[in-house]
This record gives structure tokens, sequence and C-alpha cells, in this order.
């Protein structure tokens, strides 16, 4: 509030969670054919905690022919055992990986908070125990692919290649390997370089499954071990989540080729407001759609539409509420948002930041004082802007909004619409004919009415345009594993 | 066409279920540890109205609850006392009496509480008696009978009336939200409230279940900022019934502290309606110091 106040104030102080029940190897090998093991010729290199800049472990940078064990591993396990396994056998693995998951949550949480930088709050409540679900939701439907897709003779496509970002590490894993396994393909996934920690502590959980050899293995390394995996002969499907950049470079690889392919991309979400909204919650939706995991979400509400009678309102409100957010260590139970990812990332947020200036929007930076040591960024907006500013059309993945007034329904849905991306949107109103009106003429893969990234596994998410194509989770997620 | 008056309820901001009950349960993620919690627990005590209002509340029961007002804890000195107590209007004269020079509030129940269902003019002598005997706060209860009957001119007329016979007393209105069904009646009651000129607006009876909880609270309080956002005026908030552990009490605080600010956290614009929280508080408190938690048996109940 504006009104200062003279009295001593009430400060939280530090809850740290605790990293004592946390086991981290000194170095990591390759996950290939049920075993960690050595690359033969590959390098080792650093993963470090973004918070502090601290090394955290080794990681092993695979070589092509690491890649090439892999896949033939995976080749292997599919043709002797995967593809012969009946589906509720197939079930019975997933619902144990899901089961061990959920019993080493607070230990994914904390891994992954360290190695990512999230805040501990939403690792532990979302991130862990939504992938968790995810295991479990696709574990229901290994004995029941019949009913999903009645009157067809369906197969799984074979090996499957996956490559995951580095925003979501295990959720993504887990979006990904969960669906595969349920159709019955074996797999060979790639996490991102940076994020690599919980998805080899993922492989341990795969070992402590009893999958058979093969079925699932973990290749650890930087771009071009994505691309031997793209390009390897043997792989029948690619499944990737990441940059629009490098989705455009796979589908030119994979052109002419009979492998099926899932791209999950960038965005540029549109949040509309309405002068009809509840507005304290639409604030918070707004600070949800951006703020969320330091806004490195595919799907974040980075374009901030409100109507204009109530934009003052909403940003005074908006101001106050980054006011009270708390930017820290990811491992304070208190903190709201946590350090950058990377430090190539926050020069690109950074980078961003200065064209926002340049092109002359206003810019309001939250208060927070950032720690001296690692890679951080406050919450930033900037208002007095326009489709026409770079800020507004490109991706920044960071927690910087771009906020622009509108006056009507139609003008809103032919702004929001005038991107190159298509995977979110979210509409805040409290009259109902108009969230459906809207809903059904917005072109983004996922809507979202009065809330903002909200996740479940039996609800499909996925693109239109250059956000990608084909889906994860639900029903339509069993779909891109199968051939009819 | 009925013609629209400023406490019709399509004035009021609308509230969203979902999100406000969202909202509510993310400050209970709040960690409130060690100087951070004394600090809270010892505000918490300082914002209390101890409360008897039953139907068997005799002489004897209310200079006990004056008594444990005042003296919390005095195995532990250096702590604050309640900021009232809270009786029925008959005994307004007595707490006052008893509790003399400490500083702590008498607050009194009053307008046919807790159903409100009397006339305007026996409300408004319930109020003179309490006002005359030297309540120094007025809990009064709105009409809800009326308020669903979208009779709001009324509701709103009442409130008036009743501030105003409250001269000097400062004059909290009770919405007894766990009647009015949704958050949306909750803002709109709120707004009325404020509007007339409530001093504090407070959820519960204490009769109704449910009485507080957060999100009722924070629809509350929301209203309470945007009445500041407008005027500049402050106005203070009392959950009351159902908030009975030290940890709820203190996400409470969270809540008041991201929603209006540091300038609400003082028994002026903040109170907790409560009787057995004062127990759990200061049994945390002495956890604090010592290390232990002592048995219940170490604590008064009066």
């Amino acid at each position: 509030m504006t009104k200062k106040s003279k009295k001593k104030t009430w400060d939280l102080v530090p809850a740290p969670e605790s990293t004592s029940h946390v086991n981290i190897q000194s170095e990591y090998g390759l996950f290939i054919n049920g075993k960690f093991q050595k690359s033969k010729k590959g390098k080792m290199y650093d993963t470090i905690n973004p918070a502090n800049e601290k090394k955290i472990a080794k990681i092993t940078e695979a070589t092509k022919a690491d890649v090439d064990t892999a896949v033939l591993a995976a080749k292997k396990a599919y043709d002797n055992v995967w593809s012969k396994m009946t589906g509720a056998e197939r079930g019975k693995y997933i619902y144990r990986i899901a089961r061990i998951l959920q019993e080493r949550a607070r230990e994914f949480a904390v891994i992954e908070s360290m190695d990512g930088g999230k805040p501990i709050r939403e690792s532990r409540d979302i991130d862990i125990p939504l992938a968790a679900n995810h295991f479990f939701y696709y574990a229901g439907w290994a004995d029941k692919l019949d009913y999903a897709f009645p009157n067809q003779k369906i197969k799984p496509h074979g090996v499957a290649g996956q490559i995951t970002p580095w925003n979501f590490p295990l959720l993504m894993a887990a979006w990904k390997i969960a669906p595969a396994l349920a159709t019955g393909n074996t797999i060979v996934l790639k996490p991102a370089e940076t994020t690599s920690l919980t998805t080899l502590l993922l492989a341990e959980v795969i070992q402590e499954a009893g999958l058979p050899p093969g079925v699932v293995n973990i290749v650890t390394g930087h771009g071009p071990v994505g691309a031997h995996i793209v390009n390897h002969a043997k792989v029948n499907k690619i499944a990737f989540t990441g940059s629009t950049g490098v989705g455009k470079y796979i589908h030119n690889a994979l052109a002419g080729t009979d492998k099926s392919m899932t791209l999950e991309l960038g965005g540029k979400g549109a949040n509309i407001i309405f002068e009809d909204a509840a507005i304290d919650q639409a604030v918070e939706g707004i600070v949800n759609g951006i703020f969320f995991n330091q806004g490195h979400v595919c799907c974040a509400g980075s374009r901030l539409f409100v109507q204009e009678s109530i934009q003052k309102e909403v940003l005074k409100k908006l101001k106050h509420r980054i006011s009270t957010l708390i930017v820290g260590d990811p491992l304070d139970k208190n903190t709201d948002i946590g350090a950058i990812n990377s430090n190539k990332q926050l020069k690109v947020i950074k980078d961003y930041v200065k064209i926002g200036q340049k092109e002359g929007a206003d810019m309001y930076v939250g208060e927070q004082v950032l720690p001296k040591k690692g890679f951080w960024c406050a919450p930033t907006l900037f208002t007095n802007v326009s489709q026409s500013h770079i800020i507004s059309k490109e991706e920044i993945f960071g927690p910087v909004l771009a906020i622009q007034s509108f006056r009507t329904v139609a003008e809103v849905i032919k702004k929001a619409n005038n991107t190159p991306y298509g995977l979110s949107a979210g509409i805040w109103t409290d009259k109902g004919s108009k969230l459906f009106n809207m809903s059904s003429q917005l072109k983004a893969g996922v809507i979202w009415g009065n809330t903002f990234n909200k996740f479940d596994p039996g609800s499909p998410f996925g693109g239109y345009k250059e956000s990608g194509f084909g889906r994860e989770g639900g029903m339509h997620g069993l779909a891109d594993y199968i051939k009819t | 066409m009925k013609k629209k008056s400023v406490i019709d309820s399509s004035n009021s901001p609308k509230v969203d279920q979902v999100g406000i009950v969202e909202r509510a349960a993310r400050f209970t993620k709040r960690s409130i540890k060690k100087e951070a919690k004394m600090q809270g627990l010892k505000m918490v005590l300082n914002m209390i109205d101890l409360t008897t209002l039953e139907g068997m509340d005799t002489e004897g029961k209310v200079k006990q609850m004056c008594y444990k007002a005042e003296h919390l804890h005095d195995e532990l000195p250096g702590l604050p006392t309640v900021a009232a107590v809270c009786v029925y209007p008959n005994y307004v004269g007595l707490a006052k009496k008893y509790l003399g020079t400490s500083g702590i509030k008498v607050a009194s129940v009053a307008t046919a509480f807790p159903s409100g269902n009397s006339s305007r003019a026996i409300k408004l002598r319930d109020v003179k008696m309490a006002v005359d005997q030297g309540a120094d706060e007025i809990d009064m209860v709105i009409s809800r009978g009326k308020f669903h009957q979208g009779e709001y001119q009324f509701v709103f007329d009442e409130i008036a009336a009743v501030k105003e016979a409250c001269k000097n007393a400062r004059l909290k209105v009770i919405l007894e939200t766990g009647e009015l069904g949704t958050f949306d009646k909750v803002r709109h009651a709120s707004d009325i409230a404020i509007l007339a000129g409530a001093d504090f607006i407070k959820t519960s009876t204490g009769k109704i279940k449910p009485a507080a909880t957060m999100p009722v609270t924070l629809v509350m309080l929301e209203a309470i900022r945007d009445h500041y956002y407008q005027t500049g005026n402050m106005v203070g908030m009392k959950p009351a019934g159902g908030i009975s552990t030290s940890k709820l009490a203190l996400h409470y605080l969270i809540m008041v502290k991201e929603t209006l600010g540091e300038e609400w956290l003082s028994n002026e614009w903040f109170r907790f309606g409560a009787s057995s929280l004062a127990n759990d508080v200061l049994m945390q408190i002495v956890k604090q110091e010592t290390g232990i938690y002592q048995s219940s048996d170490y604590f008064s109940i009066d």
C-alpha cells in the first residue's frame, strides 16, 4: 500500500528446505540397457546450481557411438521384450515408477530446485506430484488401449527418441516417457544439458522398478546428442519439447523419412482481462501466468491484454502484488520466484529488456533485492506496448510481461491471434457466454478460463502454428505414440 | 426500472470462487519461523478479542475472563494483553469495572445478537445500553433476512443508524458470512457495511458454521483494500470463530500483510474473535522461549 509505516516491520526469516536427505553422486554416466555406464570417448561437464553457481555433479557428454548403443539397446528391448508384453504387464511397471516417484518426492523436489533454480514450493507442489500423476494416468491406459482406439488395429512405433527442455525437467520426461511406455514403445531420451539430474535420478527409479533393460535409455549432453537421436535410422518417432528454432531443424531433418514426430515449441500466450472479470483473481492469474517458474514456461501468459477501462486499477493491483513476491533462494519455502535457469538464458532475457526500453515501452521492475551470486531477474512489466513491439512478438522466456490495452472483443481476438505462435491463452470474465465465444475463436492449443497455468494428466496439451503439433497428455497423448 | 443506488449489488466487484480459494491457500504455504514467528505470535495475542457469548454467562464467568485478559500467563513476563473482551450488553458495566485502566477494550455485541431479528428501535436501544455502560466497541449483526430479500437500502440504513448510536464507540459490523451463501454476496455485504460507516467488518457471530475461513476473510480484505484505494480511509477486519490454532492465526496475519500491508498489523485494524486461540498461542510462545512444549494444563482456562 502507499502509506509508509513507521512501525517495526514484520519480515519473514529464511526457511530453507533441508538437503540432508538428498543423495547426489559426484558424477553420472549414461543410462543404457538398464545400467549406468561410462561413455567410451565422451567428456564430462559440470552441472551447476544457478542460484549460487556452485558445481553439483559431473554429467557425461554422450557421443554418436553412445547414442548408437542406446538406440540399439532400445531396439533390442522393443523386439525381444516390450512389444511382446501385454498391456497389463507394461502397466504394472509404469505404476511402479509412479509409486517410487511419490515415495522419493521430497528428494526429487530438492534436486529439481538445486539443478534448475525453481522455487521449492513449485517443485514440491507441482513438478514432482504432477510427474508422478502422469505415470499413474498412463499406467491406467496401458491395458485399455482398445477402448481408446476402438475397432482399430494399433501398433507402437518402436523406438521413440525424446528430447526434453530445461524448464520442467522431470515433468517433461514424465510427459514423454509415460505415454510411450503405455503404448509399448521403447525409449532413448536426452534431457536438457543444464538440468539432467532429476532425469538421471528417474533412471535410478526405472532401475528400481525393474523395467527390462533397454526399455528406457537416458543419454545426456548438448545439442549434438539430440541431433544424433533425431538422425538415427533406427529411431521411429521423435518427440521434442523446446525452442521453435530447434523444432524447425528437426522438422527439416525428418522431412522425407517415415519417422513420426511431435513438437512442442515456443509460445507468446495472450492473457486477456475483461472489465467484467473478478479483478483481484485476474491479477493473481497474471502473476501465475508470467512469474510461475521465472517465466520459463512455453505456455506463459507473456502478452497481457487489459481492457482499457480497467487498466489503471489492474496495474495498480498488479504492482502491489509484485511487491509481495519473494525472489531468492530456490530452496527457501517462502520463495516465489527463483533463479534464472542459466547464465545463457539470463543474457537472452536481459537483451529483451534492453530492446523493450529501446522501443520506448514503460518499464516497471519489482523492488526486490537480488542475490549477488547466481542468475537473477526481478519481475518486470512493460506497459504502453503495442503488437508492433519486439517484446510483444518474440518469446522472452523470463519474468517479463508485455502489457497492451484493448477496447472490444473483436479487437482482442484479432490481436491475440496475431502471432506465429499458438500455444496458450487465458480469458478472464464473469460472463460465461463471452468465455465460450472467445475460446472458440482463439487459435491456441490450451485456453484457460478464469485461471492460468493449470495442468492435469487427463488434459491434452500442445500447440497451433509455430508452437508445434501433436498433443501430450490425455487420451490424445496416446495417439502420438501409435500407428493405426 | 428500479433506480440503482450505490449499494446495488451490480456495483460490487465480482469474486471468482476458485481463484479466491486458491489465493487463500497460497498464504498457508508461507513458512514462519524463529524471530518472525515470535513477533507474529505476540501480535496475535495482542489482537485477540477474548469472547464469552453464552446463554449461561454469569458475573463470575465475566470476571474470570477479564482477569485472564490482563494476566494471560504471568509465569512469562513481558507478554502483551489481549485487545479486548467481548461480552453481551448486560455485562459491559462489569467488564469495564474489572478492566479499569488496563487499556483492554470492552466490546459488546448488540442489535439482537446473534440473529438480528428484531425492530430497529429495540436494536438501537440494545446499542445504547451497551454504549451508556461504557462499551468501547459495538459488534452489531446485519439483517441477513433483509439482505437476502434484496432490501440493501434497509441494511445500509440500519448500519448507519447503529453507527450513529455508537457515538464514540467503534462499530464492528458482523456479516455472518456463513448465512450469505456466496463470495459475491459476502463482497456485496462488505461494501454496504463499509459505505454505511463500519469501523471494522467482521465475519461471524460464532454461532453459525462455517464461521471465519481464510477465503471469506480474503474477500472482505479485498473490499477493504478497494475502499482504501478509492478513499484513502482504512477499515478494520475481524475474522471470528473457527480460528483456534497459532499456525492458522499466523497465516491470517500473512494474508493481511500481503493483501493490505503492514499498517493493518495492529489491534487498531485487525482482530481475532476467539476464545481458545489465546492458550494455543501462549503454548507456542513458551515453546519458542524454552524449546519445550508444555502440557495444556499449564495454561489457565477462564
